[in-house]
């Protein structure tokens, strides 16, 4: 019910003192403000940092092998050893979570400029990967397309550039779909051109720096075997990696003759945990903002508290008056708790909107000097915090009357209205 | 229309004060009557507790044949509301509202309309000759003007009973002759009318005169309706 009459009584009082209704209501609006101008900007932060890590897959875990360190079955210690596919696909089959699993392969120039284009040449790190590494390490396709199934199966002598193998092989504009290049003494038809999301997070050397070939083809050519020293998978997110981290190696370790308590065989590195610690400082990050915020807030509303303490002691004799032709206690804590309310949504409504438009023009602003590396990305405190915003400014309005409204209908009309 | 019987009230302050000690009143409907006394004779306590400011430790008041003892605040605000009106020494009008909107403020309690209460208060003020006034603040009337607006309020929600206290007391003669002049004509629509004064010219002015001493009742004047003064000075 909207009470209009109500609340022209409400907004007549709240008007007669503009000065101290307006000090009263900074308060209110200040923490309000600053809780919308700290918490975008902690956004903004963390935006940024998960943009720089946008195409990973947070829970993702790459596994490597060692040397052993414990004799096992007749082998003796410190032996060297490798995964095999079949291993990965036995992987596939007991652990359902597996979302994508990949091996990667590594080949660093063995001389100066390994990889050869017409009439240039520079040296890159060549990786052999499976069509499903796309779904571990994303990467943006500029042209072409990633490696498929059938160059897996067929071998197929094709290759994927990097973004910078490009720039620096080819001229600016020139197609290089279709064309062979020189990558260790052997020739391969690019198929594509990819780009990673982000410069700064990436494993075993960055994409953009690479030639990516086809793992079995990679294999084959340089005689390197049915060997895998590295591998990495992704899981679905309701599976921790960590949850079968421990299963998995003992499922390798059963596979290669290694002792169950071999500790060196086979390191692993859960990306999740990272991501987790970054989640962690984040939350931190935010926790402070929001009692700093709160803190500013509260401040603010024991003065509007405050001031209609004072408001209600100035106002004992109109009070009295009021109660003396028939207001009744409802009647008095309404009115006080209603001006409070007034005052602090007003002030703190003014204070979200304002916040929230000068973080519009703030995000403005960033998103017009667009960068990769941009730490700081799309500040905004979300529609979830502005509302829980708005139910504490409603809230904590109420809150502030309580106290002057429980004093107000203290005042007896007969103490008020006293000729002394 | 208001019947005491045997009221008393004590204030229990560092030493008691036994402030009404048994007070037996009848005071019929249409009546004037005025309450006199020196001060810390009672008479502000009887006031009060005629107008369920206050209350009292024992005894029975009737007010237009209902017993009131015991109310709840909300039932005191609606009996003060609907049946009674108060006119105070210092007018006790709102300073920052306008005549009208003080005149109309009682029926503001009553869930009255806007546009109808308004309405109902500018009636009241152009009935007391301050139509001209209506938008004007308190600070900008004459001590008159102010006790008239007053009145108004007291008369807007049509109470069977004024409760004046002092209503004179902040005036000057002259004012104070218009003001019972005023009161008078109220009377006469038929209003039962308490003032508590302690000037004998404006207790002359009603029908009957209650000297209050030390808490109880002296003595009862009446004074005879035809010779009701209205020319001797008030003060």
């Amino acid at each position: 019910m909207f009470d209009f009459d109500g609340l022209n009584e409400i907004w007549q009082t709240i008007t007669r003192n503009k000065t101290r209704s307006l000090l009263t209501a900074f308060g209110v609006f200040w923490g309000i403000f600053l809780l919308v101008i700290l918490s975008s900007t902690g956004n903004g932060f963390e935006n940024g940092l998960m943009k720089q890590v946008e195409g990973v897959t947070p829970n993702t875990g790459f596994f490597f092998t060692s040397s052993t360190s414990e004799p096992y079955k007749g082998y003796q210690k410190g032996r060297q050893w490798s995964l095999q596919l079949s291993d990965l696909e036995a992987i596939r089959e007991t652990f359902p979570c597996v979302l994508a699993i990949s091996p990667e392969a590594s080949l660093w120039s063995n001389e100066d400029k390994n990889v050869v284009y017409s009439s240039r040449s520079a040296s890159f790190t060549v990786k052999g990967v499976m069509p499903e590494y796309n779904d571990i390490q994303r990467s943006k396709i500029l042209r072409g397309r990633f490696i498929n199934d059938t160059d897996i199966a067929a071998r197929r002598k094709v290759c994927l550039l990097g973004k910078k193998v490009y720039e620096t092989m080819f001229e600016k504009g020139e197609d290089p779909l279709g064309k062979m290049v020189k990558v260790n003494g052997i020739y391969f038809q690019v198929v594509g051109v990819v780009r990673s999301y982000t410069e700064n997070v990436n494993i075993n050397g960055t994409i953009d720096e690479s030639v990516i070939l086809p793992f079995t083809t990679m294999q084959q050519v340089y005689a390197i075997g049915d060997k895998i020293y590295f591998f990495s998978l992704v899981a679905d997110d309701n599976t921790p990696i960590s949850s079968f981290e421990k299963d998995l190696k003992l499922l390798l370790k059963e596979r290669h003759d290694i002792a169950p308590t071999d500790e060196n065989a086979i390191n692993s590195f859960d990306l999740s945990e990272v991501f987790n610690a970054f989640k962690g400082l984040f939350l931190g990050i935010h926790i402070l903002i929001w009692i700093v915020g709160l803190g500013t807030l509260l401040s603010g509303i024991i003065g509007v508290s405050n001031i209609m303490l004072v408001t209600v002691k100035e106002r004992t004799r109109e009070i009295g008056v009021r109660r003396a032709i028939g207001a009744k206690p409802k009647n008095i804590i309404g009115q006080v708790l209603s001006e409070s309310l007034l005052l602090t949504v007003l002030a703190g409504m003014v204070g979200l909107c304002l916040g929230v438009a000068i973080m519009a023009v703030v995000a403005m602003i960033t998103s017009s000097m667009p960068s990769d590396n941009m730490m700081f990305q799309d500040p905004n405190m979300g529609f979830k915090a502005a509302v829980t915003a708005t139910v504490i400014i409603i809230v904590s309005g109420l809150l502030a009357g309580v106290l002057p409204a429980w004093r107000a209908i203290q005042i007896k009309a007969i103490d008020a209205i006293r000729e002394e | 229309m208001i019947r005491l019987q045997n009221i008393n009230k004590t204030y229990f302050g560092a030493q008691p004060l036994h402030v009404l000690k048994g007070i037996n009143l009848h005071v019929e409907e249409g009546e004037m009557v005025s309450i006199m006394g020196a001060s810390g004779s009672g008479k502000s306590t009887l006031l009060n507790i005629l107008g369920i400011l206050d209350n009292y430790d024992s005894g029975d008041y009737h007010l237009n044949g209902k017993l009131v003892k015991d109310l709840s605040e909300n039932e005191a605000a609606d009996v003060r509301n609907r049946t009674i009106g108060f006119i105070f020494q210092s007018f006790n009008l709102i300073p920052f509202k306008t005549a009208m909107e003080n005149v109309a403020l009682p029926l503001y309690y009553q869930n009255v309309s806007r546009k109808k209460r308004n309405q109902l208060a500018m009636d009241y003020l152009e009935r007391f000759g301050l139509k001209e006034w209506a938008d004007h603040y308190p600070n900008e009337l004459s001590g008159g003007q102010k006790q008239r607006v007053s009145m108004a309020r007291a008369l807007v929600t049509q109470p069977k009973v004024i409760l004046a206290d002092e209503p004179t007391g902040a005036l000057d003669s002259k004012t104070s002759a218009e003001v019972m002049q005023i009161l008078r004509e109220v009377h006469q629509t038929g209003i039962t009318m308490v003032i508590v004064t302690h000037e004998r010219g404006i207790a002359l002015r009603t029908d009957k005169i209650i000297h209050l001493k030390d808490g109880v009742i002296e003595n009862i004047e009446t004074n005879d309706p035809g010779l009701i003064d209205f020319n001797t000075e008030i003060k």
